[in-house]
């Protein structure tokens, strides 16, 4: 089967076999071939408002699903903007192929108008990338994109494309096979260490579950879950592993780090036994590592063996996919179960002793107040209103980490959250690709005020294609973790943090055409956002919550993860 | 401590450019670096040394396997290998000298590639130590000009390479859906 087709609809025609459905983008100069041909296909392109969005867009999508997203954005200035977005998709291991438009092959390296070079720009952004300049290459190129984003530890690729290739014409015969002789992926575990894993975890006297991203990636939390049972060990999930274990599972105890609970840090602290499932031992996560989880053995589970021993060196090191790995080592752990379950019984119930100790010692609980709404009060409310079901994108900040503490996600995939890069401006954009991967799911984009006016254009793509994002600024007045910092670590010199001339998003709202309010009252906060809930279209509301609180716990940066800073040094006071 | 990396890669553009990134991105500087291609024009063979912790070395390892277009990088420092590196160097020729430079490049294995009035061009390979010493004792007769190519190395043991196999495209593929 051969014909002659154009570049653009090679390309197309290679999309379509990969399966994808939605194309986030911008277009330009030298894309107009590709959308030329978009105009008459069935693969929806949704026009954001600046190509970082639709980098951001396409993760939101890929995070949401799993299937990988896709976005497009055409030579220079387009292909520059999507860099961050990309970076972001990388530091989270998010499969996305990024398709960007290059000036025709002879123009390379001219200077031609809206010339950069991108291939060189994105290398350290991307898993892989690609320069197309042959219309031979492309489908092959094409099709290469998307396995190598997909498999192995997930993440950003991207295809550069020039304008001649787009333009071309050649014949076009679908592509079979494809082969990559240095891209070895390795996905079953080795038996023995796996065997090893299990006697380990069976002679533990005090196991401790460490899952983050890698869960999802792999979709293992069925896996996690009869591994956690099996074993009636506590555990946690990362900030990037949220719903891989069902926040409301009685073993599950809420997020380890910087902003973790009581109770996940000392359990990290003194655990004998740290299970670590597709996690990277990230510094926000481990606090000094010298100090941390210094009694324990280390398990580490990762697909990507560079991650194995890079931070934390690993007793037990097992390299695989973590579905795969987790799929054997339960059938392990059952066979041992009739003899080795017994012998520790008595250690393990001093454990859990232990464990529920620190949590009736210090819960991590919502601060509520009559007067004004406190950031903890709008994501119980959230929480309440989403039940373990809503999908939430958040910005970095402040308000992501209460989000993070008190928001339950009973389902892998609900949590959009730029965990590595912290990105602000990445709440709104990813929610709109989450909520055109699901339709019919409530989609809750949480912005802080700054992460929001980062993003603010976006609207225009809410409300073109009537996406039913609900957007909840939590606004403070304040870039508000800069805020915390200066306060904490900087004698309180608030410098340049203050956000004044926030817009009116009720007539911001309305200037885009779309519903909104402000919310001033904590009487009126759960009815508010039961309303944006019903509402069918988009909404934005602006919650005006209590200005100068700040998160807690806290490690503070360089102390060990058991050093925590449980309150307020004193009760801060700032005039404004 | 500086680490000897010998990696068969793709010959495709931006290759060398991957490797070099890596190795710069983490923070660290390359001391030398040569590279060509190999019997199989599809493919580079290329020699680096770095400095790097030595506890870190099988990090970067692991890190350079992980390039699509990296076959094989393997760790030579300390593993049976033959290094060699080559050097052109044009030193001033006296009439007083000429015959002692002559003697002393005979007991480095130097070759004359050219004599004039002016002085001689040389060149040595040799292990890097051995080319420092060459260096230093010519550099006792004057003022000279030295060009280094970097080292080059191949392995003792043969390592049998390990090559993913083809992909059929078939379905599309989807990661982790639940």
């Amino acid at each position: 089967m051969s014909n002659l087709m154009s570049g653009a609809r090679i390309l197309l025609e290679c999309l379509a076999r990969e399966g994808v459905d939605v194309i986030f983008g911008y277009p330009g100069g030298v894309t107009l071939p590709l959308y030329d041909v978009i105009y008459d296909n069935p693969i929806r392109h949704v026009l954001v408002r600046h190509e970082e969005n639709a980098a951001f867009s396409a993760a939101g999508y890929a995070r949401a699903t799993g299937k990988v997203g896709v976005c497009c954005a055409t030579s220079g200035p387009g292909a520059t903007n999507l860099t961050t977005g990309l970076v972001d998709a990388m530091m989270d291991s998010i499969p996305v192929v990024a398709l960007t438009g290059q000036v025709t092959s002879k123009l390379i390296g001219s200077d031609a108008f809206q010339e950069a070079d991108t291939f060189g720009i994105t290398r350290p952004c991307t898993k892989h990338n690609f320069l197309v300049k042959d219309i031979k290459e492309l489908a092959q190129i094409v099709h290469e994109a998307f396995h190598i984003a997909s498999t192995g530890r997930p993440g950003p690729v991207l295809v550069d494309i020039t304008k001649d290739v787009l333009q071309g014409q050649a014949h076009y015969t679908p592509i079979n096979e494809i082969h990559l002789p240095g891209y070895k992926v390795v996905t079953d575990g080795h038996a023995g260490q796996i065997r090893r894993a299990a006697q380990m975890m069976w002679e533990a006297q005090r196991p401790y579950v460490y899952a983050g991203g890698g869960i999802l990636a792999a979709g293992a939390s069925p896996e996690l879950k009869e591994l956690v049972e099996t074993l009636d060990a506590p555990a946690v999930c990362t900030l990037m592993g949220l719903g891989g274990l069902p926040g409301s599972h009685p073993n599950f105890i809420s997020m380890p780090g910087m902003h973790g609970s009581y109770t996940a840090n000392m359990g990290m602290y003194e655990c004998d036994l740290l299970i670590a499932l597709g996690v990277r031992f990230d510094d926000r996560v481990t606090g000094r590592l010298a100090a941390f989880a210094p009694h324990a053995k280390v398990i580490h589970v990762d697909i990507d063996p560079a991650e194995i021993g890079k931070n934390r060196t690993a007793d037990l090191p097992i390299v695989g996919d973590v579905k795969k790995v987790l799929g054997k080592l339960n059938r392990n752990l059952k066979e041992l179960e009739p003899e080795m379950a017994s012998k520790n019984s008595e250690g393990r119930n001093a454990w859990w002793k232990q464990v529920r100790g620190w949590q009736a010692e210090h819960p991590l609980e919502p601060v509520f107040s009559a007067d004004e709404i406190k950031p903890q009060h709008l994501m119980y409310e959230i929480n309440k209103l989403s039940d373990g079901k809503a999908i939430v994108s958040v910005d970095v900040g402040q308000h992501q980490m209460w989000a993070a503490q008190f928001i339950k996600f009973d389902n892998p995939r609900t949590w959009i959250c730029s965990g590595g890069l912290g990105s602000m401006g990445f709440g709104l954009p990813a929610a709109i690709g989450a909520q055109m991967a699901h339709p019919d799911q409530t989609v809750f984009a949480i912005c802080g005020d700054g992460g929001f006016q980062m993003a603010l254009p976006e609207l225009a793509t809410l409300v073109n294609y009537q996406l039913p994002v609900k957007v909840i600024i939590m606004n403070n007045g304040y870039l508000g973790m800069v805020r915390q910092w200066q306060e904490l670590f900087y004698n309180n010199r608030l410098s340049s943090v203050e956000l004044s001339a926030f817009p009116n998003v009720e007539l911001l709202a309305a200037a885009y055409g779309m519903k909104g309010r402000i919310v001033h009252t904590p009487m009126e906060l759960a009815s508010a956002l039961k309303e944006a809930v019903d509402e069918p279209g988009p909404y934005l509301m602006d919650v005006r919550v209590s200005q100068f609180e700040n998160v807690y716990p806290m490690v503070p940066a360089g102390a060990a993860i058991n050093e925590m800073v449980l309150a307020p040094p004193q009760p801060v006071a700032v005039p404004r | 401590m500086l680490m000897t990396i010998s990696i068969l890669m793709e010959n495709k553009p931006g290759a060398l450019m991957r490797v070099t990134g890596l190795i710069s991105q983490r923070g660290y500087n390359i001391e030398s670096l040569t590279v060509a291609r190999t019997l199989d024009p599809t493919l580079s063979r290329m020699t680096l040394m770095v400095d790097v912790e030595s506890r870190l070395r099988g990090l970067v390892i692991k890190q350079m396997n992980r390039l699509v277009n990296v076959l094989q990088a393997a760790d030579l420092t300390d593993a049976p290998a033959v290094m060699r590196e080559m050097v052109l160097l044009r030193v001033r020729a006296t009439q007083e000298n000429r015959t002692a430079i002559l003697k002393e490049s005979e007991i480095f294995g130097a070759r004359v590639v050219d004599s004039s009035v002016e002085g001689f061009a040389l060149e040595a390979t040799g292990a890097s130590e051995k080319m420092e010493e060459f260096i230093a004792v010519m550099e006792t007769y004057g003022e000279i000009e030295v060009t280094r190519s970097g080292m080059v190395a191949v392995s003792l043991e043969a390592k049998k390479l390990r090559l993913a196999p083809p992909i059929s495209k078939g379905q599309p593929e989807t990661v982790g859906q639940v």
